[in-house]
C-alpha cells in the first residue's frame, strides 16, 4: 500500500504534508535532545569558562574535573549507593508482592477474588493525604529509615491490575491440567503462571525501577535528618537550589575554585543520574508498550 | 464446568491463597486505609500529645478558616487552572504527535523519533526543572534565540514574572510526557482495520481526510477512556514541578493545594489544617471521577469501573 503511493505521482497536497511533517519531527527531536546534550557539554567543560556562555553541543575547554568532584562528594556517593539499593530492593519487593496478589485475584474459583480486587481499586482513588500518611509512617517508625523507600509503596493497584490483566489471558486449561496432576497453587504460580508472565513482570519491574530511581520527595519528607539515607535525586535537588539561589554569576565566579562552579557540578551530577536509565530504556521499549496497553484496560 | 457450591475441601485446597490474601490485605489496610482515620484530625483541635482519639472536637472550624483564607482560595484556582491547562495541552499534543508520527513514511525514521520521544519521561522532575532553569535563565538558549531574532531587546528572567509560570509548567509537561503518552494512541492506531484506509483512498480521500475520517474515529474510545482516567487526577498533577520551579516572586500563581498542605501541615505543624486541605482535594477528585464516569456511561463509552 505504501509502495503504491510512492510509485504514484505525489500530489501537491501530499508533498506539502510530507514537508510539514518532516519539519515537525525535526523540531520535535531538536527540542527534546538539545537540553540534554547541552547539559552533557556543560558537564564536560571548565566551570568558570562555562559561565561566559556560548556552550551549545560541544565543550569549549574540555575537562573531567566536574565528574571527579562529583565522585568525591560524600553525600552524592551515599545518595548513589542508597538509590541503587532502593531501586533493586524496591523493585524486587514490588514485583513479588504485586505478582502474588495478581495471581490470587485472577484465580476464577477463588472465593474472595472480586472483593479483594475492589479493595485495591478503591486505593487508586481514595487516599489519606500527606499529613495522615506522614503521621502513620512516624508511628510505625518508618521515618529516618531506609524502609520508608521500599515498604509503603510496595503494592500499587495499577501495577497489580496490569499483571492481573495479563494473567487472565493465560488459558485456564493449563491450571486445570496441573491440578489434575496434583499441583497446588504454589506450584502453579511458580512453575506454570510466572514463567509465562515474564514480559509483564519485566514491564512492572521497569515501571517500579524508574519510579524508585527518580524519587526524591520521600527522602526530603521522611529522611531529611537522616543523611545516611539520602538519595541521588534529593542531593541533585539541593544542588539545583544552591545554583538558583546564587545572587549572580559574578559571585559564582568569585566563589568558584579551580574552574568548578555549582552549575558545572550540577551538570555532571545530572548526567551521572540520568545515564543508567538513558542507556537502558531504548532496549526495553516493547515492555513498556505492553504495560501501557494493558494498563489502559478498564476495571 | 458448572459453578458448584463451596465446600470444606475447596477451602483446604485454597488455603495458601487465603493466607496470602490475608497478609496482603492487612498490608493494604495499614498503608492505604488506616490513614483515612487521620481525617478525623481535620475536625479536631489536634495536638500530637493527645492524639487523634483524645483531641478536642471543633467541628468545621478548620474548613471555615480554609475557605475564608485568600491564600487557600488562590491555591485552589492555581491547582485547577494548571491541572486543566496541562490536561488539555498534553492530551492534544500526544494525539497530534501520535497521528503525525504514524504518517512518517520511513520506518527507520519513525523508530528513531519514537525512541527519542520517550527519553524525557525517564528523567526525574529534578532533572527536568534543572534543565528548564538553564534553558530559561538570563544567559540561557531561549533568551539567546529571542534576542538574536529581535523578538526581545534584552534577556528577561522568565521565573520573575507571574504571566510566564503557567505556560512554562504546561510546556514542561508537554516536553516530558508527549512521547510517552503517544504510545497508547500509536498502539490504538495500529489496530485500526487497514481496509478502512483503502476504502477511504478509493473514495478519493487525501491524507487529511483519512486522518479526520478514519484515524480519529478509530482512536476515539482510547481518547475517551484516557480522558476519564486523567480528569480525576487533575488536582493531583500539581506538586513536584510547581514546588521545584516556584519562587517567592511568583508564589501567587505557583502555589498549589499540595504545596499549601506541605507548608501548613509539615513545616508549620498545623496537622489539622493540612489534613482539612487534603480532604477537600480528595473529595473533589472523587466527585470528578464519579461524575465523568457516569457521563461516559450515559454516552455509551467505555467506563473505568
Amino acid at each position: 500500500m505504501k509502495q503504491k503511493i510512492t510509485l504514484k505521482r505525489i500530489s501537491g497536497a501530499d508533498l506539502a504534508f510530507r514537508i510539514f511533517n518532516t519539519i515537525f519531527m525535526l523540531v520535535f527531536v531538536i527540542v527534546t535532545l538539545y537540553p540534554v546534550l547541552n547539559t552533557v557539554a556543560i558537564s564536560l567543560n571548565d566551570g568558570s569558562d562555562a559561565l561566559r556562555g556560548g556552550i551549545y553541543l560541544w565543550p569549549r575547554m574540555f575537562t573531567l574535573k566536574n565528574y571527579k568532584t562529583v565522585l568525591e562528594k560524600d553525600n552524592l556517593v551515599t545518595g548513589a549507593y542508597i538509590t541503587v539499593l532502593r531501586t533493586v530492593i524496591g523493585t524486587l519487593l514490588a514485583l513479588v508482592t504485586n505478582a502474588i496478589l495478581a495471581f490470587i485475584v485472577s484465580r476464577k474459583n477463588f472465593i474472595f477474588s472480586k472483593q479483594i480486587s475492589l479493595f485495591w481499586v478503591i486505593t487508586m482513588y481514595v487516599n489519606g493525604g500527606m499529613i495522615p500518611i506522614f503521621i502513620l509512617y512516624k508511628t510505625l517508625g518508618l521515618t529516618n529509615s531506609f524502609m520508608v523507600y521500599v515498604i509503603p509503596g510496595m503494592i500499587s493497584a495499577f501495577n497489580m491490575l496490569v499483571i492481573r490483566t495479563y494473567m487472565r489471558g493465560i488459558p485456564d486449561s493449563l491450571e486445570e491440567s496441573a491440578q489434575l496432576d496434583g499441583a497446588g497453587y504454589t506450584t502453579i504460580f511458580l512453575k506454570i503462571i510466572s514463567p509465562l508472565c515474564k514480559p509483564v513482570y519485566a514491564t512492572v519491574a521497569l515501571f517500579v525501577a524508574v519510579f524508585q530511581w527518580n524519587s526524591w520527595f520521600d527522602a526530603m519528607l521522611y529522611n531529611r535528618m537522616a543523611t545516611e539515607y539520602t538519595t541521588l535525586q534529593y542531593e541533585l535537588m539541593k544542588l539545583l537550589s544552591s545554583v538558583t539561589n546564587q545572587a549572580s554569576n559574578a559571585t559564582a565566579m568569585k566563589n568558584s575554585e579551580g574552574g568548578i562552579t555549582p552549575t558545572s557540578i550540577r551538570a555532571a551530577a545530572t548526567v551521572v543520574t540520568m545515564l543508567p536509565i538513558v542507556c537502558i530504556y531504548p532496549f526495553l521499549q516493547k515492555y513498556f508498550v505492553t504495560g501501557l496497553t494493558l494498563g489502559g484496560v478498564k476495571e | 464446568m458448572k459453578k458448584k457450591s463451596f465446600t470444606i475441601a475447596d477451602l483446604k485446597h485454597q488455603k495458601v491463597l487465603l493466607v496470602w490474601a490475608a497478609i496482603l490485605t492487612i498490608y493494604g489496610i495499614i498503608f492505604y486505609y488506616v490513614p483515612l482515620f487521620g481525617w478525623a484530625m481535620a475536625f479536631e483541635n489536634y495536638k500530637p500529645v493527645t492524639g487523634i482519639l483524645h483531641s478536642d472536637f471543633i467541628g468545621l472550624d478548620k474548613f471555615k478558616f480554609l475557605f475564608s483564607d485568600a491564600t487557600f482560595l488562590r491555591v485552589i484556582r492555581n491547582t485547577l487552572a494548571m491541572g486543566i491547562i496541562n490536561l488539555v495541552v498534553t492530551f492534544v499534543m500526544a494525539i497530534v504527535f501520535a497521528i503525525l508520527l504514524n504518517e512518517v513514511a520511513t520506518k527507520g525514521g519513525k523508530k528513531v523519533v519514537q525512541t527519542i520521544s520517550y527519553l524525557p519521561h525517564f528523567l526525574s522532575w529534578i532533572i527536568v526543572t534543572g534543565i528548564l532553569h538553564d534553558a530559561l535563565s538570563g544567559s540561557g538558549i531561549v533568551n539567546e534565540l529571542l534576542v538574536h531574532f529581535h523578538i526581545l531587546k534584552a534577556p528577561i528572567n522568565f521565573f520573575a514574572h507571574e504571566k510566564y509560570f503557567w505556560p512554562i509548567v504546561a510546556f514542561a509537561n508537554v516536553w516530558k510526557e508527549t512521547g510517552w503518552n503517544a504510545i497508547i494512541y500509536l498502539a490504538a492506531i495500529t489496530s485500526i482495520d487497514p481496509s478502512l484506509y483503502e476504502a477511504a483512498a478509493i473514495d478519493g480521500a487525501g491524507r487529511w481526510a483519512k486522518i479526520k475520517n478514519v484515524t480519529l474515529p478509530g482512536i476515539k474510545p482510547t481518547i475517551m477512556i484516557l480522558l476519564l482516567m486523567n480528569v480525576g487526577n487533575v488536582l493531583n498533577a500539581g506538586f513536584e514541578i510547581q514546588y521545584l520551579l516556584g519562587n517567592d516572586l511568583i508564589m501567587k500563581v505557583s502555589q498549589t493545594i499540595d504545596i499549601y498542605v506541605l507548608k501548613w501541615g509539615i513545616s508549620q505543624n498545623d496537622y489539622a489544617l493540612g489534613t482539612a486541605a487534603g480532604i477537600f482535594k480528595s473529595l473533589v477528585s472523587i466527585i470528578l471521577v464519579v461524575f465523568f464516569n457516569n457521563m461516559a456511561k450515559r454516552h455509551g463509552e467505555e467506563r473505568l469501573f
